[in-house]
Formats: C-alpha cells, structure tokens, sequence
C-alpha cells in the first residue's frame, strides 16, 4: 500500500463529510440520491463476503472460510456481541485448517 | 464549542463508551488485517485517523490482500463512503453553532454511530453535546483499537489464526443493520451475486464496484426514508 493511496482515500473520504456537513448543509440533496448512497453499504459489502469467501484470485474455492462465514452468519442472527462473532467465525476457520 | 450540561454529558459518555467497546474491537481486526495485507503501522494508523470510516478503510484492505487493482481498492472505498455525504446533511445544524475550524474538525467525526445518537435527540444544545462527546470518544476508540491492532498485526502470521477470514466476518457484523429494508435486502442479494458470477471474468476487485450498482434499487420510492445504521465500525 502507497502513502499516495492513504492519501487520497482520506482526501476524498473527508470530501464527502465535508460536503454534506459544510458545503451543501440544510440546502437540498435529492432524496432519491440520499436513498442510492445509503443502500451503498449493503450491496457492497455483500460483494465483499461473497468475494472473500468464495473466491481466490479469479478462480472458485469452497474452503475453512465458508464455515468460518456459516458460524458469523449464524452468531451475527443471534445478536450476539461483536466480539464473539469476530471470535466464533475468525476461530472456526483456523480450528478446520488445524485438524482437517 | 460550548458547556456541556453535566447530566446529559454524563448520558452519552457512557452510551459513547458503550459503542467504544465494539470499535475498539473492529479497530484492532482492521489493525492487524492492514498490516498483514502489507500496509505499515504507521499508514494504518494514518488511515483510521484520516479516513475514519470503517467500511471504506475495510474494503481497501481487502481487495488489496486477494490481489485487487489499486484502482478498484480505491474505488469501492470511495463508494462506501459516499453515505456520509448524506449523514452530514443530518448533522450540518449541529455544527453550524460553532466556529469554521471546529465545523472543520466535526465533519471528520460524521460517521453512523454519532449521526445515530444525534438524530435520537431535539433539543439543539443537548444534540450539540452528544456529537462533541460520542464523535471525540469513538474517534479515540477506533484509533486506539488500529494501533493496538496494528502493533500486534505486524508479529504474527495471519493465516495461522484464521485471520482471512476475518474479512467476511468483520463485513458480516457490519452488514446486519443495513439488511432490515426490503431495499437493503434486494441490494446485498444483487451485490453477492454480481461478485461471485463475474469474478472469473474480471480483473480482481472491478465486480465489487458492479456489486455497488445494487443502491440503483434506491431509486424506487418504495424505499423507507434515508436514517442511520450503527453498525459497530465508524
């Protein structure tokens, strides 16, 4: 990872708040715009489990993280604390890796 | 900046505190995941003090760990904190008592928890005092956690802890409270899919900017009304 990359993720990050927050304030963002950028988070990091579960690289892989996602999947509908998602599913895929 | 009233300040230390926990907890995950992924501590450190948002800071670290282009890793990061566009609408009279440098200093501290325990308050002064005390309090909190993480991150071998699959299940915490819309639900469904299906035909991390289409199902005027999702990460 570059300095430039940090850099320019804060930059733009900062952006965003500052445009929200000072520059465009109590004047008016579309709603239809505000609902697009709230929905973001789900269908990104949805992407994101599917990613980093069920591929490597380019190719597919059913693997300990797939279980390691079942056990968090399972942990996070129960309401458990965070701690104990992170724990149950970080733990489950390094107990398979041990013993399979 | 103000006087805060002792009993309202009193109530949202400890509700502050409350979330602290969790960022500490997903502060140090990160810690150990960006500096595993080949990020030093001192850039990761960098990182959560000047980005502060979680999600973003996540993804980046992510993509750049399965091979992504930085190019993609910088734009799904990008995306994701797009929301907080949003959220500063929210917050914008809160700040606008105060001087331009602390306007300055509290747009950095707009993130979902603060939006959260802002938005549940009407009176200005008392919304005042909860965003100076929740914003310094998680601000520190996510730090703390990056640097212990950080720290710890850069003596071990992750692989050996499970520690890649710590991603999905980090992002699993943080997706629950953005899946209790039908819109949510719908946008996660098409995000997953988009990432999985077009994997084999793309550069590594360009399907996760497809998945990010999926908000696209914001623009039925079925979708509830933009709130915050306190999601345990800044």
């Amino acid at each position: 990872m570059s300095w430039t990359f940090v850099l320019a993720l804060a930059a733009c990050a900062y952006g965003l708040k500052l445009l929200g927050a000072v520059i465009i304030g109590q004047r008016e963002m579309p709603l239809v715009v505000q609902r697009c950028l709230l929905l973001i988070p789900a269908a990104l990091l949805a992407g994101l489990i599917a990613k980093d579960t069920f591929t490597t690289g380019q190719s597919y892989a059913i693997d300990a993280r797939a279980a390691g996602l079942a056990v968090a999947v399972l942990a996070t509908w129960r309401k458990l604390p965070f701690v104990v998602v992170i724990v149950a599913g970080v733990g489950t895929t390094a107990l398979i890796r041990v013993f399979v | 900046m103000h006087h805060f009233r002792a009993p309202d300040a009193r109530r949202f230390i400890s509700a502050s505190l409350m979330i602290g926990i969790a960022f500490v907890i997903f502060g140090a995950s990160f810690g150990v995941l960006s500096v595993s992924a080949g990020a030093s501590v001192a850039q990761t450190c960098a990182m959560s003090l000047l980005v502060f948002t979680g999600a973003s800071q996540m993804s980046a670290v992510s993509v750049l760990a399965s091979g992504g282009t930085v190019a993609s890793a910088f734009g799904g990061a990008v995306l994701l904190s797009g929301r907080n566009a949003v959220y500063g609408l929210a917050m914008s009279p809160v700040l606008k008592e105060g001087s331009f440098a602390s306007r300055l200093l509290g747009a950095q501290w707009v993130i979902d928890e603060t939006t959260a325990i802002v938005s549940a308050e009407t009176d200005p002064t008392t919304r005042r005092t909860a965003f100076w005390i929740s914003g310094a309090i998680l601000y520190a909190s996510w730090n703390i956690g990056t640097l212990l993480g950080a720290l710890v991150g850069s003596s071990i071998n992750p692989s050996d802890f499970g520690l890649d699959a710590a991603f999905p299940v980090m992002f699993t915490a943080m997706i629950a409270p953005h899946l209790r819309t039908s819109a949510g639900r719908k946008a996660a469904l098409f995000g997953a899919v988009a990432a999985v299906a077009l994997a084999p035909f793309m550069p590594i991390g360009l399907p996760i900017l497809v998945s990010a289409l999926g908000m696209l199902f914001g623009i039925s005027p079925t979708s509830p009304e933009p709130s915050p999702m306190t999601d345990g990460a800044p």
